[in-house]
């Protein structure tokens, strides 16, 4: 090898008396020390960590809610196949039935049809899905949780089924809603539907506020101007109001309201992107990269975006936070989700309309409350987990 | 007897430690010296070697308890100060030990007058007020030399210069007549005129109130020119220490030696009066409007840059010389058509003003910049290759990855790094190395011409000195050509084979370098090279205050 290395200078070895100057290389994937730290930082916020991980895994279970609450079975082992019904959808005469229509698996004719060849079904934890109406309930609906029920209340149904207790029966952990469809398997898609939501708004607007707010921090002048004064007069629109009456000349559906509530919500990081990027083109490595030719395209994107983001992460599950109370809002007045649709809003405002029921209120209550105050956990760590002054023992 | 004849101050055996999250590092570790009544004693050092600890932990000032000093003493007229209670160090902070900082800008409170400032320290500590306290306090500015004291009693800290905040500044130190006063690079932040005028000041004052001075600096002209005995400080310790002319002439300690001999070496690359031009601009203006009222009309200009006329050949060095505010960053920055301006600017015989983005883009391949501050100017979230290769990126995007790769390495190896270093990240390199990278990047597409806005001046001496090397080594291998931007007289004259002197945007004179020096022609860069080579101020008139 003729290769000579240049030997560094002497500088290299100074090492001031604060700890070492030069870190060893680190070679394949490390997260770089910045990102350790703050990993490090989210960590020692014990009640926003926790709160990570719970919602995390509620977050995962829900996305996996067709086979924890449905009522069709995941599995059917029938005459030596099996049948995923859950995700594929078969017709009663795949069973021997008469009919060409769907299976209706909670049938008791179609659960001895598949006893009688041998068969078994493997159900869920919870036999209900969202939509399901409880044809066997012992009170008129809302009827209670199965567990409150006196043996008088069930003798009718458990009599015509059969069985000898109450407790025998398919439990409705948390009773039912005033159509007997089972809360339990409303609460858990309703959670689903949330969290997706409020992801798929706070990631539709900050994509759009960010691209709004980076172009007017960096070009600033009229661009700037203009686009302030324009977002002065929005925000000043009554979004609530304006929300309904659109929410009721539209055909309300997910990606209906998604879309309203869209109109609004990407503000909301504007003002934040924008001082960032405000900020930033005025560093001395921007004016170097502009010296350099690069263009504003690649500038905003490679050397401005990350510093923006830092400010963006920070606010993030705050935005998410507010946009499921945005939707539970409107679910509650009734101009949100279609009618049928699993929704904590509309839980809400069925415990606000039967009194009685307080099982439904009390359901809706504590799933939103918990949900929101998870939310908000997460956010103050991930706050702290940014805060560059931040120091933990 | 015994309290006349021991020193005022005497720091013995002193360490200090900070404590961090992996347990503790010590910043200075057991120095001992001793401050004689009337004497002024210097602690020099480079950024990091601990002299501005040491002075603070005399006035218990240090964020305890993250600090701690696991030995030493500090006696002060014979009393212990480092037992003692905040109680006690509070009757002698400001009262016997008094302390300026270098920043005026902060240290200042902007919401309060000077008379209130200065009001206020003279009622802490000797409860004088109403119309006394306003008559030491005109005394006070009189003392420090602030024009027209009675009318300034009024202004808030904003409507003074720097030069005059720090000689507020010295005058609350001065009000309760200390026996010691700790001056922590009390003249770093100033221009050069004015911090001539503060030393001279500031050694007045001592000489005539027989104070005794401890003066924090990393300069050696300063220490030269205003200490009794001088401590040399490198990595925590005291290196060397006895009396200033005894150290200079005869430096022992081989740190002392590379200190002194880190005076950038003269040697500047001679005139091309034959040679093309690479730049040239005529009557080059950059105004910035003040506009005022509803409709915004422009009711006036800043002239930062006020026609100027240049011309430089290739293979040269332009030296742009001049005090902060005089638009010499700014006249770089539009030689690069980075901030715009007017007249016409000629690079390699095509005139380049008012070019559009794309049409500009061939040109940015020739002509680069390096900048001050070596932490800013590199983007902390990418690799020294990535910052490197960037340029190559846009300029030559038929490069491979290796060939791109190969003139990296190229150009570290240029500019004295290790090519290995380059999967690392900025934080990862000293400042002096920071400043090694900038100058890669810009080296790396090979231009013609480069500014450099400052390099040395964010840089420790010995660094300053290795700075100046390379880059005259770079331009000898590359046949570059520079225009130096510095308001560092002794850098740029190791450097420039011509001079512009600038001064509120216009050029106050011009010229070969090496005449230039010799026999400045007109008042105000007589001054400054007064101030900046021998620490000396100007016949008033001259230099503002």
């Amino acid at each position: 090898m003729s290769e000579i290395i240049v030997k560094p200078p002497p500088e290299t070895t100074s090492v001031t008396p604060l700890g070492e100057a030069v870190p060893p290389i680190s070679h394949g994937f490390r997260a770089s020390p910045l990102n350790q730290r703050r990993w490090k930082n989210f960590k020692s916020n014990g009640r926003g960590y926790w709160s990570f991980w719970i919602f995390a895994i509620l977050f995962f279970v829900s996305l996996f809610a067709e086979l924890i609450a449905n009522d069709k079975p995941f599995l059917v082992k029938f005459d030596g196949k099996l049948y995923w019904p859950a995700v594929i959808s078969y017709s009663e005469t795949t069973f021997g039935g008469d009919f060409e229509t769907a299976a209706d698996y909670r049938d008791p004719f179609l659960q001895k049809l598949v006893a009688e060849k041998g068969g078994t079904m493997y159900w869920p934890l919870i036999r209900y899905s969202y939509s399901t109406h409880n044809l066997d309930l012992p009170t008129p609906a809302p009827s209670k949780p199965t567990w409150l029920l006196t043996e008088e209340q069930c003798k009718p149904v458990v009599e015509k089924k059969g069985l000898k207790s109450c407790r025998d029966l398919e439990y409705n952990w948390l009773g039912t809603d005033d159509q007997g469809r089972d809360v339990v398997a409303r609460l858990i898609y309703g959670f689903r539907i949330s969290v997706l939501f409020g992801l798929a708004l706070t990631l539709i607007s900050s994509i759009i506020g960010i691209a709004a707010g980076g172009v007017q921090g960096y070009f600033g002048g009229w661009i700037d101007l203009g686009f302030q004064r324009f977002i002065e007069v929005w925000t000043a629109i009554p979004s609530l109001y304006l929300l309904l009456i659109l929410s009721s000349v539209l055909v309300p559906g997910f990606f209906v309201l998604l879309g309203i509530l869209l109109l609004f919500s990407w503000v909301s990081l504007v003002g934040l992107v924008r001082a960032e990027f405000l900020r930033g083109r005025n560093f001395e490595y921007i004016t170097a990269a502009r010296a350099l030719g690069v263009s504003s395209k690649v500038i905003m994107f490679r050397h401005l975006l990350p510093n923006a983001m830092v400010a963006t992460m920070t606010f993030l599950p705050f935005i998410v936070s507010s946009s499921v109370m945005t939707l539970t809002a409107l679910d509650f007045l009734g101009f949100g989700l279609p009618p049928g649709s699993p929704s904590l809003g509309e839980l809400l405002s069925q415990g606000k309309s039967n009194v009685q029921a307080p099982w439904l209120g009390f359901a809706g209550f504590f799933s939103v409350a918990i949900m929101l105050s998870l939310l908000i956990f997460i956010g103050e760590a991930v706050r702290d987990a940014f805060d560059p002054r931040k120091t933990f023992r | 007897m015994d309290a006349i004849n021991q020193p005022l101050l005497d720091v013995n055996d002193l360490s200090v430690g900070f404590h961090h999250a992996g347990g503790m590092s010590l910043a200075v570790d057991r120095i001992s010296f001793r401050i004689e009544r009337g004497r002024c004693v210097a602690l020099v050092g480079e950024s990091g070697s601990g002299k501005s600890v040491s002075a603070l932990s005399v006035l218990k000032l240090l964020p305890y308890p993250t600090a701690v000093h696991p030995s030493g003493s500090i006696r002060f007229k014979g009393r212990e100060l480092l037992g003692m209670s905040e109680k006690e160090i509070r009757s002698i902070r400001g009262n016997d030990i008094s302390i300026i900082f270098q920043e005026p800008m902060t240290s200042l409170n902007p919401l309060h007058t000077i008379e209130q400032q200065i009001g206020e320290i003279l009622l802490l500590h000797s409860g004088v007020r109403g119309a006394m306290a306003r008559s030491r306090t005109l005394e006070l500015l009189t003392q420090v030399g602030i024009p027209e004291p009675e009318t300034r009693l009024a202004s808030y800290p904003h409507q003074l210069s720097g030069g005059q905040r720090q000689r507020v500044m010295i005058a609350m130190a001065l009000a309760n007549e200390p026996d010691l006063l700790i001056a922590d690079e009390p003249t770093t932040a100033l221009d050069v005129t004015v911090q001539a005028q503060i030393l001279t000041l500031l050694s007045d004052i001592q000489r005539r109130l027989g104070m005794s001075l401890l003066f924090i600096t990393h300069d050696l002209g300063i220490v030269r020119r205003i200490a009794d005995e001088v401590c040399v400080m490198n990595s925590g310790k005291i290196v060397e220490h006895g009396p200033v002319e005894r150290v200079f002439t005869s430096p022992q300690h081989p740190y002392t030696k590379a200190l002194l001999a880190a005076e950038p070496k003269p040697d500047p690359a001679p005139p091309q009066p034959h040679a093309p031009v690479v730049i040239s601009t005529d009557d080059l203006k950059i105004w910035f409007p003040i506009k005022r009222g509803l409709l915004r009309r422009t009711i006036g200009h800043i002239k930062a840059v006020d026609g100027v006329k240049l011309t430089v050949r290739k293979g040269e060095t332009l030296g742009v010389v001049g005090e902060s505010g005089s638009g010499k960053t700014t006249l770089g920055l539009a030689l690069l058509r980075l901030i715009s301006s007017q007249g016409p600017i000629v690079f390699l015989g095509k005139d380049i003003q008012g070019l559009r983005f794309q049409e500009m883009r061939p040109f940015r391949r020739d002509m680069q910049i390096v900048f001050q501050d070596p932490y800013g100017a590199l983007s902390p979230r990418m690799s020294v290759s990535d910052i490197i290769a960037e340029g190559l990126g846009v300029h030559q995007p038929s490069l491979t990855e290796s060939q791109r790769e190969d003139r990296v390495i190229k150009a570290l190896r240029d500019v004295g790094l290790d090519p290995e270093t380059r999967f690392r990240y900025p934080h990862e390199f000293s400042g002096g190395q920071r400043q090694r990278i900038s100058i890669a990047r810009a080296v790396v597409l090979e231009p013609d011409f480069v500014v450099l806005d400052e390099p040395t001046s964010a840089l420790d001496m010995l660094f300053q000195a290795q700075m100046v090397d390379l880059l005259r080594e770079l331009q000898r291998k590359h046949d570059l050509t520079y225009i130096f931007i510095s308001h560092d007289l002794r850098v740029v004259a190791s450097l420039a084979s011509h001079l512009i002197v600038m001064r509120h945007g216009k050029v106050v004179e011009e010229g070969p370098a090496s005449e230039l020096f010799k026999n400045p022609k007109s008042d105000y860069t007589r001054a400054l090279f007064a101030a900046a080579f021998r620490l000396e101020t100007a016949a008033s008139g001259a230099v503002a205050q």
